[in-house]
C-alpha cells in the first residue's frame, strides 16, 4: 500500500498563489454556513460583511502576489498565476464587492435567502478567477461552469418576479448550450493537438503534424469562438442578453455585465492569443468580422429600448464588440487595450447601473427612461453620476471611454485591421443616439420616443414617494455611482496607473509581438 | 517652457466651478471673472508676441506616454488671433447673458465656461490627439446649452448637431490614430506632437484617405456646403450668446485645423484633394449667399452667410498661395469679429419685436433708435466687406491668391462678394428701415448691449483701419503652414 502511494506523483501545488482562490471558496461555504443563523441582524448584516470579507481577504492575498513576469503554475499543468489573471481577478473582486453594496436593500437576497445569494455570488467569483488563471482546456471548462451555474440561479432570485424566473431560465438554456459548444470545440481541439495544455497547444500547431490551418483545429477554433460568444454576448449570440438583463435583480445583471464579460474576455484573451495563436491568420479576419457585426447590432438594437436595463444590455453587446478587435489583432498592444478597456468598463456601467438602481426602487416606472425625467432636479448627484457615465459609454473626452477607445483603435490600426478601428468609430457615432437620449431625458425634460407605453407598476418606495427622502434612503447606491463616475473622470485625466497595469497584465502572455 | 497658457486655458473652468457653487449675485461676477480674466492675459500676449518668432509660451509635458499624447500648448501667428477672438467672443456673450434672465444661471454659466476652455485648448494645442481631445470636449458643453436653453426643437436640434459634429470628428480621431501609427518610425515611439508628425511624413496613398477624414470633421464643423445639414435647426433653436459663439468662434475650429494640421502634416493629400476642396468651397460661396438672400428668418440669413463666408477662408487655404493663407486666417478673424455682435444686435432687434425674428415683421426700428441702427451698419458693411472694412482685406487677399493660379474659381468666388452685399443690405434695410413692422416696438438700444457691442464695433473699426496689426503678426507663420504644399496650376486657369 505504502508503494502504491509513492508510485503516484502529486503535481507541485503552490499553496501561496492559490490563497486568493481559498479565501473564496472558504468564505462562500462560512457565508453559507452563517446564513442558515436565524438572526435578522446575522442575516441582513453579517452575511453581506463577511462576504466583502472574504473579497477584501482575496485583494490582500493578490497584491501579495503581484509579480509580472511571473508564469510559475500553481497547480502543474492546470491553474497558473500570471499578471493576467491576477489583473483581471481584481475586476471579477471589485464588480462582487459592488454588487454586495447595492443588493444591501435588494428584496432579491432577501427572498433567495442572503446566506445563499452571497455564497453563490462568491462561488461565481471563484470560478472566474479559475477561468482567468486556466491554462488547460480542462481547468478552463471546469472554471466556466463553475462562473455559470451560480450565476443561472442568481438570475432567477426575485422569486416572485415572473421575469426575473425566466431570466433564470432563459439564461439555463442559453448558457447551456453555449457550455456544450464550447465543451465540443474544445475536444476538437485536443482532438487535433493532441495536447490540453495552453502552452503545449501553441508548441504543437505550426509543427509538421498539425498545420495552423488544419480542418479539425480550426473547426475546433470556431466552436470555442462561438461558446465563448455566448458568455461575452457577442453577435449573433447575443440574443438572451436583453431578456437576461432586464429580468434579473439589477445588482445581479451589474455583476454579470462587467464581471461576466471581463471573465469572458480573460479566456479569450488566453485562448486565442496565446493557444491558438500562431493560427491568428485564419481566425483573425473571422473574428473581425464577428467584432464588427456585434458592434452594429448591438448599437442598433440599443436605439429603440425604452428600458434602461434592456439598453445598457444592448451597449454591453455592442461594448462587447469593441474589446473584441483588441483580441482580433493578436498583439500585445491589442491585449493591453482590451485589459484596459474591461477596467473602463467596470467603472462605467457600474456607474450607469448604481443609478438605474436607485431610480428603479422609488419610480413607479421602473427602469423606464421615463423614471429619469428631470432626474437633475430631483437629485443632482445621480444626474451628473449617470451622465458622466453616458459620456464615457459614448467615448467623450475627458473620461475614461474616450481614452479606452483611442487606445482600442490605435490597437486595430496597428494590427492593420484599420477598417475595424472604423467600425468602432461608426458604431460609437450610433451609439450617441441613445446615450444622448438618457442625458437629455434627466436634463433637458420630457423627450418624446415614438414608443408604446408600459403600465406603470406597483413598487413599495424606499420612501415614501418623496425624491428628497428617497436620496437619503439608500445612500450607499448613491456613494457607488458617484464614486465610479468620479473615477471614470479621474481614469480619463490621469490614466497612467491604469496603463501600467494592464501593460503587467500583457506582459504575462508569451510570444506576443 | 511656462504654465502661463495653461492658466488661460483652465481659468475659464475653475471660475465657472467657483460660480456654480456661489449664491446669486456672486455667482455673476465670478463668472464675468473667467473670461475677463483672460481677455486681460490676451492683451498681454498681444503686446508680448514676438513677431516670426516660432512656437510660443510652450508648455511640453508628458500625458499619456504609453499612448505618445503629449501636454503641448503654444501660440503662434496662426492662433494668436483666433485665441483673441474667443477671449473677446466670450467677454461679451457672457456679458449679455449675465445681465439678462437666465433658467438655472450656475448650470448655465458653468457650461459656458467649460466651452471657453474646450475652445481655447482646441486652439492652443500642438499635439494632435490633445486637439481632438479638446475638440471634441466643445461639444459636451454646447450640447447641454442647445438642449437646456434653447427654444422650440431644442433637444431634436441639440442631438443632430452632436451627431453631425461627432461623426466627423470620431472618424477624424481614426485618421489620426492611423496617422500617428503610420508616422512612426519602426523601432520608433508613437507620438502626436505636430512638431514630430510634420517631420514623419506618410505615405502620399494613405494621405489621401486621412486627408479626407480631417477634412470630413472640418467641414462639418465650419460647415461648408454638403456637410450644413445641422444648420437650419441648430440656429433656429439656440439661445442668442450661445448662438453668437457657436457661428462666431466654434466654426473657427475646424478650417484653423486645415492651417495648423493638414496642410504642414499631410501636403501631398492636401494637393490631391485641392480642386474637390477648391470646388466645394466655391460652391459654398454661392449656395451660402443665394440662400441668405432668400431666408425671411433673420438667423438663417445670418447662417447661411456664415457658410458663404468659411467657403472664402477654404478658397483661400486651398489656394496653396501666401496671400491666400494669409487672408483665410484675417478673414477668420473678421468673421468671428462681426457675427459675434451680428447676432447680439439681432437679440435686441427680436426683444423689440416680441421676439418676432422674421423679416416680414420686422422694419423700420433706425428712427427711434441711432445708436443701434448706427452700430448695426458699421457691422452690416464690414460684414459685406465695404473697402476700408479688415474683410476687405481680407478677401481681397484671398481672391489675390486664388486668382494666382485658380482664375476661374477666383473669378466665380468673387460673385460672391457682390451677393454679399445684396444679402446684407437686404437684412440691414428689412429690420432698421421701411415701414413699421407689426410687433415692432422701436427703443435704442439697452446699456448691457451697448456695452457689450461697442467695444467689438470699436475693433472692427480699429483693424479696418490698421490691418496690419494682425497681418504683421501672422504672415511669416501662414507662410510656413503653406510652404510645403506645391500650388499646381489649375488646368482651366
Amino acid at each position: 500500500m505504502s508503494t502504491l502511494i509513492a508510485q503516484i506523483q502529486a503535481p507541485h501545488i503552490d499553496y501561496k498563489e492559490l490563497s486568493p482562490l481559498f479565501a473564496l471558496a472558504g468564505g462562500s461555504v462560512i457565508v453559507l454556513m452563517v446564513g442558515l443563523l436565524r438572526s435578522r441582524f446575522v442575516r441582513t448584516v453579517a452575511v453581506p460583511a463577511l462576504t466583502a470579507v472574504a473579497l477584501f481577504t482575496a485583494i490582500g492575498l493578490t497584491i501579495w502576489i503581484w509579480e509580472p513576469g511571473n508564469r510559475e503554475p500553481i497547480l502543474e499543468g492546470a491553474l497558473g498565476v500570471d499578471t493576467l489573471s491576477l489583473g483581471l481577478s481584481m475586476l471579477f473582486y471589485v464588480a462582487g464587492l459592488v454588487t454586495i453594496v447595492l443588493s444591501l436593500r435588494s428584496t432579491a437576497a432577501e427572498q433567495a435567502g442572503h446566506g445563499e445569494y452571497h455564497s453563490l455570488l462568491l462561488g461565481s467569483i471563484a470560478g472566474m478567477v479559475v477561468l482567468a488563471g486556466a491554462e488547460s482546456l480542462m481547468t478552463l471548462f471546469i472554471g466556466f461552469e463553475l462562473l455559470s451555474i451560480p450565476l443561472y440561479v442568481l438570475c432567477a432570485t426575485h422569486l416572485h418576479r415572473r421575469t426575473s424566473l425566466e431570466a433564470g431560465l432563459k439564461y439555463l438554456v442559453v448558457g447551456s448550450v453555449g457550455s456544450a459548444t464550447l465543451l465540443y470545440g474544445l475536444a476538437l481541439v485536443y482532438g487535433a493537438t493532441g495536447a490540453l495544455e495552453f502552452s503545449e497547444i501553441s508548441r504543437a500547431i505550426g509543427t509538421d503534424a498539425v498545420s495552423s490551418s488544419d480542418p479539425l483545429l480550426l473547426t475546433g477554433i470556431a466552436l470555442c469562438a462561438t461558446g465563448l460568444a455566448f458568455k461575452a454576448s457577442v453577435a449573433p449570440f447575443h440574443q438572451w442578453t436583453p431578456d437576461v438583463y432586464q429580468g434579473a435583480p439589477t445588482p445581479i445583471t451589474t455583476f454579470m455585465a462587467v464581471a461576466t464579460k471581463a471573465a469572458a474576455f480573460a479566456v479569450f484573451i488566453r485562448l486565442f492569443d496565446h493557444a491558438f495563436g500562431l493560427s491568428q491568420l485564419d481566425w483573425g479576419p473571422a473574428l473581425a468580422v464577428l467584432a464588427a457585426v456585434t458592434i452594429v447590432i448591438g448599437n442598433v438594437g440599443a436605439i429603440p429600448q425604452r428600458s434602461l436595463k434592456r439598453m445598457l444590455a444592448w451597449s454591453s453587446v455592442a461594448q462587447a464588440g469593441y474589446m473584441l478587435a483588441g483580441v482580433v489583432v493578436g498583439t500585445e498592444l491589442g491585449v493591453r487595450a482590451t485589459a484596459f478597456y474591461l477596467a473602463v468598463y467596470l467603472l462605467m456601467n457600474v456607474a450607469a447601473f448604481a443609478v438605474v438602481i436607485a431610480r428603479e426602487r422609488v419610480s413607479e416606472h421602473g427602469d423606464d427612461l421615463r423614471s429619469f425625467e428631470n432626474l437633475f432636479t430631483i437629485s443632482p448627484w445621480l444626474a451628473g453620476a449617470m451622465t458622466l457615465a453616458m459620456l464615457s459609454l459614448a467615448g467623450f473626452p475627458p473620461t475614461a471611454g474616450f481614452i479606452g477607445k483611442f487606445y482600442l483603435i490605435d490597437a486595430s490600426v496597428g494590427g492593420d485591421y484599420t477598417w475595424l478601428g472604423i467600425a468602432i468609430v461608426i458604431g460609437s457615432v450610433i451609439s450617441l443616439v441613445y446615450y444622448l437620449r438618457v442625458i437629455a431625458v434627466m436634463f433637458m425634460g420630457r423627450y418624446e420616443v415614438e414608443l408604446p407605453t408600459i403600465p406603470p407598476r406597483r413598487v413599495r418606495p424606499v420612501a415614501g414617494w418623496s425624491p428628497e427622502a428617497d436620496a437619503r434612503a439608500q445612500p450607499e447606491v448613491l456613494a457607488v455611482a458617484v464614486l465610479f463616475a468620479a473615477l471614470t473622470i479621474a481614469v480619463g485625466v490621469w490614466p497612467e496607473p491604469l496603463f501600467d497595469a494592464a501593460r503587467d497584465v500583457s506582459s504575462a502572455l508569451p510570444g506576443l509581438h | 517652457m511656462t504654465i502661463h497658457l495653461s492658466i488661460v486655458l483652465f481659468l475659464p473652468l475653475a471660475c465657472g466651478l467657483v460660480a456654480a457653487r456661489l449664491p446669486g449675485r456672486a455667482a455673476r461676477s465670478a463668472v464675468l471673472a473667467g473670461p475677463l480674466a483672460v481677455l486681460a492675459y490676451v492683451i498681454v500676449m498681444l503686446v508680448d508676441f514676438e513677431t516670426g518668432g516660432g512656437l510660443q509660451w510652450v508648455t511640453n509635458d508628458e500625458w499619456i506616454s504609453e499612448l505618445g499624447i503629449s501636454y503641448k500648448l503654444g501660440v503662434d501667428g496662426l492662433n494668436l488671433f483666433l485665441i483673441a477672438l474667443t477671449a473677446i467672443g466670450w467677454v461679451a456673450c457672457t456679458f449679455v447673458a449675465a445681465f439678462s434672465v437666465v433658467d438655472r444661471p450656475r448650470q448655465f454659466f458653468f457650461h459656458l465656461a467649460l466651452a471657453e476652455t474646450a475652445v481655447l485648448g482646441a486652439f492652443m494645442a500642438q499635439d494632435l490627439a490633445l486637439f481632438i481631445v479638446f475638440f471634441d470636449l466643445m461639444l459636451v458643453p454646447f450640447y447641454f446649452l442647445i438642449g437646456g436653453w434653447g427654444t422650440g426643437e431644442r433637444v431634436r436640434a441639440t442631438t443632430k448637431f452632436v451627431i453631425y459634429t461627432l461623426s466627423g470628428s470620431l472618424l477624424m480621431m481614426a485618421a489620426a490614430i492611423a496617422l500617428g501609427v503610420l508616422a512612426t518610425p519602426d523601432g520608433g515611439e508613437i507620438s502626436f506632437a505636430l512638431s514630430d508628425l510634420a517631420n514623419r511624413p506618410v505615405a502620399a496613398g494613405s494621405q489621401h484617405w486621412i486627408v479626407l477624414l480631417f477634412a470630413l470633421a472640418f467641414f462639418v464643423k465650419a460647415p461648408l456646403f454638403p456637410l450644413h445639414g445641422w444648420i437650419p435647426e441648430t440656429y433656429r433653436s439656440t439661445s442668442i450668446p450661445v448662438l453668437a459663439l457657436l457661428s462666431g468662434v466654434l466654426s473657427k475650429v475646424g478650417v484653423y485645423g486645415f492651417l495648423r494640421i493638414v496642410l504642414p502634416v499631410m501636403p501631398d493629400g492636401a494637393e490631391y484633394w485641392q480642386e474637390l476642396f477648391i470646388i466645394l468651397a466655391v460652391f459654398s460661396i454661392l449656395y451660402g449667399s443665394i440662400l441668405a438672400f432668400s431666408q425671411d428668418n433673420v438667423r438663417l440669413v445670418l447662417a447661411y452667410s456664415s457658410i458663404a463666408q468659411l467657403g472664402f477662408v477654404v478658397l483661400g487655404i486651398f489656394a496653396f498661395e501666401e496671400k491666400g493663407a494669409q487672408g483665410a486666417l484675417f478673414q477668420m478673424l473678421n468673421h468671428g469679429l462681426v457675427t459675434v455682435p451680428l447676432f447680439l444686435i439681432l437679440g435686441v432687434i427680436a426683444a423689440r419685436a416680441r421676439g418676432s425674428e422674421s423679416l416680414s415683421e420686422l422694419g423700420g426700428m433706425a428712427f427711434r433708435a441711432p445708436v443701434l441702427a448706427g452700430l448695426f451698419l458699421v457691422i452690416a458693411l464690414a460684414t459685406l466687406a465695404m473697402p476700408g472694412s479688415s474683410n476687405f482685406v481680407g478677401e481681397i487677399l484671398i481672391l489675390f491668391g486664388a486668382f494666382e493660379n485658380q482664375l476661374v474659381y477666383g473669378l466665380v468666388a468673387a460673385v460672391g462678394v457682390v451677393l454679399a452685399a445684396v444679402y446684407m443690405i437686404r437684412l440691414f434695410q428689412g429690420t432698421m428701415h421701411g415701414r413699421v413692422g407689426p410687433a415692432v416696438e422701436s427703443r435704442e438700444i439697452d446699456r448691457v448691449n451697448l456695452a457689450a457691442i461697442a467695444p467689438l464695433v470699436a475693433v472692427i473699426v480699429a483693424l479696418g483701419v490698421y490691418p496690419h496689426f494682425v497681418v504683421d503678426r501672422t504672415e511669416s507663420d501662414t507662410s510656413q503652414a503653406i510652404a510645403k504644399t506645391h500650388a499646381e496650376v489649375s488646368v482651366i486657369k
